[in-house]
């Protein structure tokens, strides 16, 4: 998490790609040699419709500079329309993080199928590119709020600096 | 994919004290530490809280690389594992086995991709190292939350389908019939057949085509445990591993199937005394009647009526001699379509391929001269059941006394496919042999390189050159009837460069013979969706994996048979049809499948009774009780994808394996130790 000042910036970004496209599609640019950016770390999920917004907001407070989010291409999802949720539950968290003064750029939405092992490179380093060029991600609030003493690890404490309540 | 079940016998491992975490870093030969250093992330490893054990070998999917993780879990060092090396869609069942093996869950484990997505991505060592750390330190923290969970078992169905009944899905079904299983194989042309039926012989033996596949369509016929449907197609799938519901359209034939015997009797009496339209199965050489049967062997042996062109529907004023000449009373105009539903346990797709369009190559005159035709037409040309009776003459009827073979139509072109479609080179070897066998002709083939791997097949090539066909290295730039000389004049010009001579040559024929790659199914993209499986970028449905998986699909339960997985020829086809039954019939006959343990539940203390998750879940899984106001999961329905648990807003749906707080603890490790 610390800055090393002595380093020039390498941005972070955490990538949360579906288990059936966009993770596969990663797979093949690996058996393919497709030398790509290492600045993009994969979470996989089984499906793009299982990215909690929560999740967003919490790799941003950890110290992701983006944030990019891989599914099928629309009609391919494997479970028939997680896609779709994603991309609705997407755009209304993009309104809010324009609200909170994160540029669109750090967060990304793409569809790629399995085939598109080179999409995962182009991707990778085009995002890359660009969050290098916005800088770290700063945010001006207190990084950590801490919990009232009773409450249980509840998910609306996860990002208390950029939104009051996450609604889906 | 088999699931890895816990040893019964063996205690679990003792959590007491919390996880103890054991990271276990694979070389994977060079391929991960070539580029990664290995003993760094170790070390990194070693540190992080948890971690009880670091170690690296060089094979962790060996045996002995699997005892390290049994052993170090029987002696109680780890209650966790983390393996970091291929992917999880390569390896996860095994290391599942083994931690399963070592007398705990199965799923007390975690993988880090450090070949897929760091070593073999990754162009700087250092940059590679510290990836590899990163996604260690995300899967240490993420499995110490991991549950104890246990494999899903769930039942299967007996019976099998297999859709496309070309040489692959014959092969399939009677296979599984053989073996006692009931098997539904569906049929969208009037016969079954596919392709293997248009061709006169095979190579590199020359088998008569009809003489080896003709028997099998009638053992297909007869087999009292296949219910064969031509004319029909899959409109709709349901259901998941083991117990599919699939929907199956028949298309009326406008002939009852049960009555009509085949004797054609009707087609001989049509009011058209001559076939008069274009005639699809001899790829439009011949003319056929409306009513009208491929060819003579067709399976089943029923006549169709094509409503396109009969004169009843087209105008309702015919005096219908077809009738009065069936015996049987097999006619019926009134047919409309028709639907069968059933309950299979696995699905084999055996959907085959299509011809390139030879028409997107311009410059090789196809559909401009008229004796330019494809690779399939000289087949039917050739076959004794085809439009001539096994001729090789032009549309003029006149023998030609030269032929061109073009090869890599299609193939091996950026601008058009860039694979080898692999049955090109040796099928223009079989059809120069033909031609020159039936017509004397003077025989060229155009080539890029020889491909003529596969058991007798680099033996017929030689018998090919010794017969005296010429074979030409360079791939054509243009056919044209464009003549520059008196020998030229009134015949076809092929120039293409010869790189062996280091010249353009112009060699005049009488026909040009284009060697037509493999295609996808022009609708591959749809069954992709209705199977949900998925095509690689070529459009031919991809495997589970290339090797090891050849003839699995992502989704359990669907199996690859033939061409529509890419291109082969006759025997990789059928040994590979063989591959996909023998899988099928391993899932059947065990009567169950072990699920993945991924299943969302809801927790009824947070849940609000909101119903958010009710509407999102596509497969209908989650119920809502009015009374109580709370919201719960049928974990047999529960296909693991988490969209409920993604949208619920007051965090009580979860779902095993990813609940919030492991991906948390995901993301937290990715993005802490970089």
């Amino acid at each position: 998490m610390s800055e090393d000042a002595s380093r020039p910036f390498e941005p972070r970004i955490v990538a949360f790609f579906c288990n059936w496209c966009t993770y596969t599609a990663a797979d093949l640019a690996g058996i393919s040699r497709m030398q790509y950016a290492p600045n993009v770390r994969v979470i996989r999920l089984m499906c793009s419709g299982r990215v909690d917004p929560q999740f967003v907001l919490s790799a941003l407070r950890e110290g992701a500079d983006g944030v990019l989010i891989g599914g099928c291409h629309p009609g391919d999802c494997h479970y028939q329309e997680g896609n779709y949720n994603a991309l609705r539950r997407f755009e209304l968290l993009r309104l809010m993080l324009r609200g909170s003064g994160i540029e669109d750029e750090r967060v990304r939405l793409e569809w790629i199928s399995a085939s598109e092992g080179d999409r995962v490179q182009k991707v990778c380093n085009e995002m890359t590119e660009q969050v290098r060029a916005l800088g770290p991600l700063r945010l001006t609030t207190p990084r950590r709020v801490e919990a009232a003493p009773t409450a249980p690890a509840a998910p609306d404490e996860r990002a208390p600096e950029l939104v009051g309540q996450v609604t889906p | 994919m088999l699931e890895p079940e816990m040893d019964p016998t063996s205690q679990p491992v003792s959590t007491n004290g919390g996880p103890k975490v054991g990271v276990y870093v694979c070389h994977c030969g060079l391929n991960i530490a070539g580029k990664v250093d290995v003993q760094a992330v170790v070390g990194f490893a070693s540190t992080l809280p948890n971690v009880t054990v670091a170690r690296d070998y060089k094979f962790m999917c060996s045996d002995p690389g699997q005892d390290l993780i049994e052993q170090d879990l029987r002696a109680g060092l780890v209650n966790r594992v983390v393996v970091a090396s291929c992917s999880p869609l390569m390896h996860e069942a095994t290391f599942r086995r083994a931690t399963a093996k070592g007398g705990t869950s199965p799923y007390h484990f975690q993988m880090a991709s450090i070949r897929e997505h760091v070593s073999w991505v990754t162009a700087d060592g250092d940059d590679a190292t510290q990836k590899a750390n990163a996604l260690v330190a995300a899967a240490v923290r993420r499995v110490a939350l991991h549950e104890f969970l246990e494999p899903r078992q769930a039942s299967v169905r007996p019976d099998v389908m297999v859709v496309g009944a070309g040489i692959a899905g014959i092969h399939a079904a009677l296979t599984l019939a053989d073996a006692g299983k009931h098997v539904y194989l569906v049929e969208r042309e009037t016969t079954i057949g596919g392709h293997m039926a248009k061709f006169d012989k095979t190579f590199p033996t020359l088998d008569c085509s009809a003489c080896i596949l003709t028997p099998k369509m009638s053992q297909v016929r007869s087999h009292p445990n296949i219910t064969l449907w031509t004319y029909s197609d899959v409109v709709a799938v349901e259901g998941f591993t083991g117990d599919f519901k699939v929907r199956v359209r028949h298309r009326p034939r406008y002939v009852r199937e049960d009555l009509c015997t085949g004797c054609l009797e009707c087609i001989e009496q049509c009011i058209h005394k001559q076939g008069k339209f274009e005639d699809e199965w001899n790829e439009g050489l011949g003319k056929r009647k409306p009513i009208y049967i491929p060819f003579p062997q067709a399976t089943p042996a029923v006549v169709v009526v094509d409503p396109e062109t009969c004169i009843w529907f087209k105008t309702g004023k015919c005096p219908r001699t077809c009738i009065e000449a069936c015996e049987r009373d097999a006619f019926d105009f009134e047919q409309t379509e028709t639907f069968d539903e059933v309950n299979v346990g696995a699905i084999i797709l055996a959907t085959g391929f299509k011809t390139f369009d030879a028409a997107r190559i311009p410059a090789y005159g196809y559909g401009y001269y008229p004796n330019v035709y494809t690779s399939l037409e000289v087949e039917r040309l050739l076959n004794a059941a085809g439009p001539t009776g096994g001729d090789a003459i032009l549309r003029d009827g006149t023998k030609p006394k030269t032929v061109g073979i073009i090869h890599c139509v299609g193939s091996r072109d950026e601008r058009n496919n860039a694979y080898c479609s692999k049955v090109c080179c040796m099928y223009s070897l079989k059809l120069a042999h033909l031609v020159k066998e039936r017509t004397g002709a003077d025989v060229y083939n155009f080539y890029i390189d020889m491909r003529t791997p596969g058991k007798g097949y680099e033996e017929f090539y030689d018998r090919i050159m010794k017969e005296g066909v010429h074979m030409v290295r360079g791939r054509v730039a243009e056919v044209t009837d464009q003549a520059r000389s008196p020998q030229e004049e009134g015949r076809l010009v092929i120039r293409a460069e010869d790189t062996l001579m280091g010249s353009v040559r112009r060699i005049p024929v009488d026909m040009v013979v284009l060697a037509v790659g493999m295609e996808p199914q022009p609708d591959a993209q749809d069954v992709r969706r209705l199977f949900n499986i998925s095509c690689g970028g070529e459009g031919f449905f991809t495997e589970r994996h290339p090797k090891l998986a050849p003839v699995s699909t992502f989704t359990d339960g669907v199996f690859l048979a033939g061409a529509c997985q890419g291109p082969k020829d006759i025997p990789d086809t059928v040994a590979q049809a063989g591959a996909a039954a023998a899988e099928a019939l391993a899932m059947v006959d065990r009567g169950y499948v072990m699920l993945e343990a991924n299943t969302a539940w809801i927790d009824e203390a947070t849940c609000s009774g909101c119903k958010t998750c009710v509407g999102l879940c596509p497969f209908s899984a989650i119920a809502f009780d009015e009374e109580r106001k709370k919201a719960s999961v049928n974990e047999v329905v529960c296909k693991g994808c988490g969209i409920c648990v993604g949208a619920c807003p007051s965090g009580a749906a979860q779902q095993h394996l990813f609940t919030d707080a492991q991906i948390f603890a995901e993301i937290e490790g990715v993005l802490e130790h970089v």
